[in-house]
């Protein structure tokens, strides 16, 4: 069968003339990541697929000038049934790459060469890398590479992603597969009834399949499984379909099983061969791995949860305790230093107190109030790198799956939820390994429940202005509501605005490695880059709006006192709206709308317009709301919609502006109806 | 013929039939779960759900409403999942 109808190479528009582009497919976990970092560095574009928030990256191999590398989403199979196998087929059939690499986990190597007979039939120069060849050896098996090579068809080359061994042979022969054009051969991998069928409706579609650009062999493939998309895609029309169904029938009915299982017990049974004749394993079957002996203390019947909340604490402890704190005040002084030394600079230059004001109130404040935030960040994404690639979290979500189940979520979600406690924006960032974009955005609607750290410098103030006795207890309770509140809008969103099913957790659990620092180091710079980026962009601009709006009044005169700022007369529109929260004052709506910039904001704001010195706030306060009302407030505050720098990772990861919008609408509207319930009742109760 | 749900941790069994429909099946035949394989209980979630499995020489969890779905016949008990030497290469004999 011929595969393609032209050999011709085509190219893009902007790449280069002799540029070749190379796409990485391999399974999650496969080593698909480590590999990709370690041929193109730090030299790489992450962005979305056009369309869907499917992370699409991008980077130049470093070794060899004039590969671009693109990493597609970690995939197990080519079904139409989930946006990343979808997209990857996509983009290997329509872009045409000049070869795919499939990483291919060598410890697991049967379930990945379930991907890798699917590929072979995409009609492109392909090239095996069988990774992790180093865990191969340690666990004392053996991989004949030869024999695997002449079984498959296409050249396999063994490495080791983590240790950079055999990364230049497999470039030398990714580039050598390319320049030949060399397609993997179509093998006939069944026989008996799927054969037969295949053979037929291979037959029948050829013509239509070429016209699409579509390979002969994978539209057959496709079409016996049944798969909708490539049916609409290649056009048949209602007679060749129904001739299509009709060999299908008949094979179903004389294999006695139905078309996908057939298909899938077709590529596994020529797995199991290749496999049985090139693998020699010293383990047998089901024996307990080093893995499986850490798993039983650690997803322990009795043990597991306490071990959890044991991690997790040390988590929080590195990152928001000693060393945490220690850090981001250092930072933070630093930044502080770096503002005054320009703040004097201007003022030595004669600048007018508008630029100064600008640049060191609006730019200068908004921002470096956002960038301290930086080493609990990196900190948070260090521990949670270390989690991740020690295959930790695949663990946290087996364990939480149950529970969270009833919220409509899969296990998985765990991970953000726990982030939100530190903070929003690594926290949403995070929904991107969710599995299905219900999830993710579920997800996001509910982290911003968990009370972040910048809310509490807020508790701290209010508890120590009215709770005296009871500060930590009134404290607890503010994050215990945050929860409750969190599985409550759960429980109403799964039955309204998200319906649907959580998403279905098949789950591989993974072997535990030991992380590398480079791994950690650069999964931790990546997040950490995203987050730096929009500082100086989204959060620098919504500090210059908020400095405008509280420097300025309506006939754009600068003002002395803030009081008679714009910002200020925004406060007094939205201020009878939280009357019957119980803080119907001018200077609490305002502090709440710059607390959007940052959620520390709202003591700063209040502190100056309430003309407070430093430590004198509480006292101002207590002639200001009672401690319903600061509860009240307190509740709010916990609740309502997120920073500026969370809401724009909301943007992001939702894909759309009207879900986040939607969203921290959500959130606003629960946190006035959850303080009305406070107040309104407590005073009920005859509270004040 | 019971649903995978029913194996105890330790115990293997040979898969007849994978029910349900759509994308989850789909999943768990593209993740080896086809007919014929043997499939091992390896652990069970401390609150007794998610299952893990063992089969093809790796750890997959999958629900047990969904291990329900997947009709096994059980092939032989083992006390303890220490695995016996068994034949190399798990799944159907070719």
């Amino acid at each position: 069968m011929n595969q393609r109808g032209g050999k011709r190479k085509r190219y893009r528009g902007g790449r280069p003339e002799k540029g070749l582009v190379f796409a990485l497919v391999g399974n999650q976990n496969s080593g698909k990541t480590t590999l990709f970092n370690q041929l193109t560095g730090s030299r790489q574009r992450v962005g979305n697929w056009p369309g869907v928030t499917v992370e699409k990256k991008e980077g130049q191999v470093r070794a060899w000038g004039g590969i671009s590398l693109i990493d597609l989403p970690g995939i197990y199979s080519l079904s139409p049934y989930t946006m990343e196998e979808v997209i990857s087929r996509d983009y290997i059939i329509d872009e045409r790459p000049d070869a795919v690499i499939n990483v291919v986990d060598a410890t697991n190597i049967e379930r990945s060469l379930y991907l890798t007979l699917q590929l072979a039939e995409l009609g492109t120069p392909m090239v095996v890398a069988l990774n992790m060849m180093d865990e191969v050896r340690a666990l004392g098996d053996s991989i004949d590479v030869r024999k695997l090579e002449s079984e498959l068809g296409v050249p396999v080359v063994p490495i080791s992603a983590n240790r950079n061994e055999g990364t230049g042979r497999l470039l030398a022969r990714a580039v050598e597969v390319a320049q030949r054009r060399q397609i993997p051969p179509i093998h006939d991998i069944c026989s008996g009834d799927v054969h037969k069928a295949l053979h037929a409706i291979a037959h029948l579609v050829e013509d239509k399949a070429r016209n699409r650009r579509y390979p002969v062999r994978y539209t057959a493939t496709k079409l016996v499984e049944g798969d909708a998309l490539v049916r609409d895609a290649i056009g048949l029309g209602p007679s060749e379909t129904a001739l299509i169904e009709d060999i299908v029938h008949k094979m179903e009915k004389d294999a006695k099983h139905d078309r996908e299982a057939l298909l899938a017990d077709t590529r596994y049974d020529f797995i199991g061969g290749v496999v049985s004749r090139a693998v020699k394993r010293k383990r047998a079957y089901g024996e307990p791995t080093r893995s499986d002996r850490i798993d039983k203390l650690l997803t322990h019947r009795f043990w597991a949860y306490p071990i959890f909340l044991l991690i997790m604490f040390l988590v929080f402890e590195i990152t928001f305790g000693f060393i945490g704190s220690t850090l981001r005040t250092g930072f933070a002084w630093v930044l502080d230093s770096g503002v005054s030394l320009i703040d004097g600079l201007l003022e030595n230059a004669g600048a007018s107190p508008w630029v100064t004001g600008l640049a060191v109130d609006g730019v200068l404040a908004g921002v470096s109030a956002v960038l301290s935030f930086m080493p609990v960040i990196l900190l948070l994404f260090l521990c949670l790198s270390i989690l991740e690639d020690s295959g930790y979290m695949a663990r946290a979500a087996f364990m939480m799956d149950r529970l969270l189940r009833h919220l409509g979520l899969s296990g998985r979600s765990i991970i953000p939820m726990i982030m939100g406690f530190g903070c929003s924006v690594p926290a949403i960032m995070a929904t991107r390994t969710l599995d299905n974009e219900r999830d993710r955005r579920l997800t996001i609607f509910l982290t911003p429940f968990m009370s972040c750290g910048a809310k509490v410098p807020i508790y701290a103030v209010f508890t120590a202005a009215f709770f005296q006795k009871d500060q930590s207890l009134v404290m607890l309770s503010i994050y215990v509501l945050g929860a409750v509140i969190a599985v409550v809008s759960g429980l109403v969103l799964k039955k309204t605005v998200l319906r649907g099913e959580p998403a279905p957790f098949v789950l591989e659990l993974p072997t535990y490695r030991l992380p590398t620092l480079k791994s950690v180091l650069l999964h931790m710079w990546e997040k950490t880059r995203g987050f730096v980026k929009r500082a100086f962009t989204v959060i620098l601009a919504a500090s210059v709006l908020i400095w405008f709006l509280q420097s300025f009044d309506f006939s754009l005169n600068m003002v002395a006192d803030s009081s008679t700022s714009i910002l200020a007369y925004v406060g007094m529109v939205i201020a009878p709206v939280l009357l019957p929260l119980g803080f119907g004052t001018w200077q609490a709506a305002t502090a709440l709308v710059t607390g959007f910039t940052a959620k520390e904001v709202v003591i700063s704001t209040m502190a100056v317009l309430y003309v407070a010195e430093a430590g004198m706030l509480s006292t101002v306060l207590q002639g200001v709301f009672t401690p319903l009302s600061a509860y009240a407030f307190m509740a709010f505050t916990a609740l309502y919609l997120p920073c500026v720098a969370a809401f724009s990772a909301m943007v992001r990861e939702m894909g759309s502006w009207k879900w986040a919008l939607g969203a921290a609408g959500f959130q606003t509207l629960v946190a006035w109806t959850v303080a009305l319930i406070i107040f309104q009742g407590g005073r009920l109760l005859g509270l004040s | 013929m019971p649903g995978l749900d029913r194996l105890k941790p330790g115990q293997m069994g040979r898969v007849l039939n994978v029910g349900g429909a759509g994308a989850l099946r789909r999943r768990l035949l593209d993740m080896g779960i086809t007919p014929g394989t043997t499939v091992m209980i390896r652990k069970v979630a401390p609150l007794g759900d998610p299952i893990e499995l063992c089969l093809r020489g790796y750890e997959l969890s999958i629900r047990k409403a969904d291990a329900k779905n997947i009709e096994v016949e059980c092939e032989r008990e083992v006390v303890e999942p220490t695995g016996r030497k068994e034949e190399a290469v798990p799944g159907r004999p070719s």
